[in-house]
């Protein structure tokens, strides 16, 4: 590890949506969508953040572009902190800061052609592109996502799907950021797409030294453009460690049941595995058990795990976990 | 034997662009007891396909114009006749089972409509029999259950109910479109366990539709993939996966990460999509296709035996044996 600051610390981070009785009009409690969250990201460097709906990995993301307002915690980018950060500021640090969405289709401006929703964001940072060379800076971030110069000024939906995604990238680029999250920016693509967007964002990533916080769902693509990987369950994260190091050597069940679910196109090439197939579903947010999140659906639960919420600590070097049984998991995985 | 036959499927739909033709000469069987996958990506025809077959394609926009469809000897797309077996002898579960329920009626009266409904059972005796089926599905505390509203479950359980639903009047013919892609990977498993549980049990024949290659890969028996309205390669899942014929199919197969073992860059297929209201002439496939030459341009290719390979697998390309020679 290095010992140069990390591009983005987070620290033990937690975001809280109020909970309203429809009926009283009134809060009437917290729903914890983030429960105490850390990680960092260094400069150039990727971290693949998973979960399964309503473990809080897109609420994670929006807390730390300020579109949900974190209720304690740190959130420091590049030598910023954040959450203390007065607004005329955050419009500096924003720029470095860019997103991706899912939904391609939803995230573009259908009345606006594609030069208008990639130079939009230089008229709120006029100091990034002069006025006079808009044009020619489109021409070359289309060029550099794969499409066609000649199409900026065709509206969004003369466009595919994947190629709507790849606008999206433009215009994250647009402002030339230190760090892009990607909240599931591939999900909603095609495989054969897919695989060209996963290259896409690999060589921006080696061509402008971007880092990514990349949230995703789909297990084979977190591993494939991550470094490093957290899960996280119910607003926690359960596990972290290297890319590599997490999917030959998972420590928490929760992984190891993630794990074994990830559908195998070829399961003839291997040895059988067992295959862990945890019953029942993510429990709400808005009502989570006690101790451990992941206890009631867990086979190694026993009555400690009720009680504590494990503390994610490390006992193989650089591969923290947060679960009770995780000193005797690490022995077993030596 | 074979259960269900489709033969030069043709369904058109209008659009405001023009006439699409969503399926275009699509042709396959699927056997009694056989478990076949139905592989293609978005606009691919895949669901238009079963919607023919379950004689529910949307009308007035879509119709289908050509081909012939029997089941059991039976012909599907003669009038009334899609429609008498319905529910009966062919089964579907959707991908989106929140918007198959009906969220005013309560879970279990849904499930037991089915009995009262073709078997003319009573209200006490459709509840019961909704209760087993909830029970055989996985559903926990099932009796409890039994009067909630859809949206009290989740959307595991949903799925669930949607399949007790589907099993209510012991089909031999269940039909699955993306049953699992809305659904958590963990939540996944469990759907696709239940499937291939009650599949065994009940000696059904089950037809998977997904664009996931890995969610059939232990399961199915056989693949038909397809890819702007046809079919382009047809054969046992292994041989498919192992032996791609069609450069579709091999570049479907490059363009998914792996979970484990090498993290090499990906080989994804050129270009985009096709757009089905202005697709090229011959191989709809031509314009990604690094094989293509000026036959693809001329001559549609046609499903045939690929050389040195069992009868069954069939692809649809001029040029499989540089296919099979490059990728193996």
């Amino acid at each position: 590890m290095s010992t140069e600051s990390p591009l983005l610390s987070v620290r033990d981070l937690q975001t809280s949506f109020p909970m309203r009785s429809p009926v009283l009009r009134r809060t009437v409690g917290q729903i914890q969508a983030v429960a105490g969250v850390s990680f960092d990201i260094p400069a150039g460097g990727t971290l693949g953040l998973v979960g399964e709906s309503g473990s809080g990995k897109s609420t994670v993301a929006r807390t730390i572009i300020g579109l949900e307002k974190a209720r304690s915690g740190s959130i420091v980018f590049d030598g910023d902190e954040l959450t203390s950060l007065p607004k005329a500021s955050m419009r500096r640090v924003r720029r470095q800061l860019q997103m991706i969405f899912q939904d391609p289709y939803a995230s573009l401006n259908p009345r606006a052609t594609v030069e208008q929703i990639i130079a939009e964001a230089w008229q709120i940072h006029p100091d990034v592109v002069p006025r006079n060379q808009h044009r020619a800076e489109v021409r070359d971030l289309l060029e550099r996502v794969g499409l066609n110069p000649d199409h900026a000024e065709r509206y969004p939906h003369q466009f595919s799907g994947g190629q709507r995604q790849r606008i999206g990238i433009a215009r994250a680029l647009a402002l030339r950021p230190k760090l892009v999250i990607c909240d599931e920016a591939v999900s909603a693509l095609d495989v054969s797409v897919q695989a060209q967007v996963l290259n896409l964002l690999d060589d921006l990533r080696c061509d402008l030294g971007l880092a990514y916080l990349f949230i995703a769902h789909d297990l084979s693509v977190v591993r494939h453009i991550s470094d490093r990987v957290a899960v996280m369950y119910l607003g926690r994260i359960v596990e972290t460690a290297s890319q590599d190091e997490l999917f030959t050597r998972p420590l928490h069940p929760y992984t190891q049941a993630l794990l074994s679910a990830v559908p195998d196109p070829k399961p003839w090439d291997k040895p059988a595995r067992e295959q862990i197939i945890i019953g029942g579903d993510v429990p709400s947010p808005a009502d989570p058990p006690s101790g451990c999140g992941f206890r009631t659906r867990c086979w190694k639960a026993e009555e400690t795990c009720a009680h504590d919420v494990p503390e994610l600590t490390t006992r193989l070097e650089l591969h923290p976990a947060a679960c009770h049984f995780a000193t005797e998991l690490a022995g077993a995985a030596r | 034997m074979v259960l269900l036959s489709v033969r030069d499927l043709r369904v058109e739909f209008a659009t405001s662009g023009g006439v699409v033709t969503a399926v275009d000469g699509a042709s396959f069987d699927v056997g009694s007891g056989e478990t076949v996958a139905l592989l293609g990506e978005s606009g691919s025809g895949k669901s238009v396909t079963a919607q023919a077959v379950m004689g529910i394609v949307p009308k007035p926009a879509g119709r289908v114009c050509g081909g012939s469809i029997s089941y059991d000897g039976r012909d599907l797309l003669a009038p009334g006749v899609a429609k008498g077996l319905r529910g009966r002898e062919i089964a579907m579960v959707f991908q989106d089972p929140l918007s198959s329920l009906n969220p005013v009626f309560r879970v279990g009266a849904q499930i037991g409509e089915m009995f009262r409904r073709h078997r003319g059972a009573s209200r006490r005796e459709a509840r019961a029999a909704a209760l087993d089926l909830m029970k055989r599905v996985g559903i926990p505390a099932a009796s409890k259950r039994l009067d909630d509203y859809p949206h009290q479950f989740s959307g595991g359980m949903r799925q669930r109910v949607m399949i007790a639903m589907a099993l209510a009047l012991s089909p031999r013919l269940l039909i699955a479109d993306e049953p699992t892609t809305a659904l958590d990977v963990t939540v996944q498993a469990q759907i696709m366990d239940l499937l291939t549980r009650l599949q065994a049990e009940e000696g059904m024949s089950l037809v998977l539709i997904t664009h996931d290659l890995g969610v059939v890969a232990g399961v199915a028996d056989r693949v038909i993939l397809m890819y702007a309205g046809r079919v382009v390669e047809t054969g046992s899942l292994r041989e498919v996966y192992e032996h791609s014929g069609h450069p579709y199919t091999s570049g479907l197969m490059a363009s998914v990460p792996a979970v484990d073992g090498p993290r090499d860059r990906l080989v994804p297929i050129q270009g985009s999509p096709p757009d089905l209201l202005s697709l090229p002439s011959g191989c709809s496939f031509r314009p990604r296709c690094q094989y293509a030459d000026e036959q693809c341009a001329e001559v549609e290719p046609v499903l045939r035996q690929l050389p040195d390979r069992p009868s069954t697998h069939q692809a649809a390309c001029h040029h499989p044996e540089g296919v099979l020679t490059d990728v193996h």
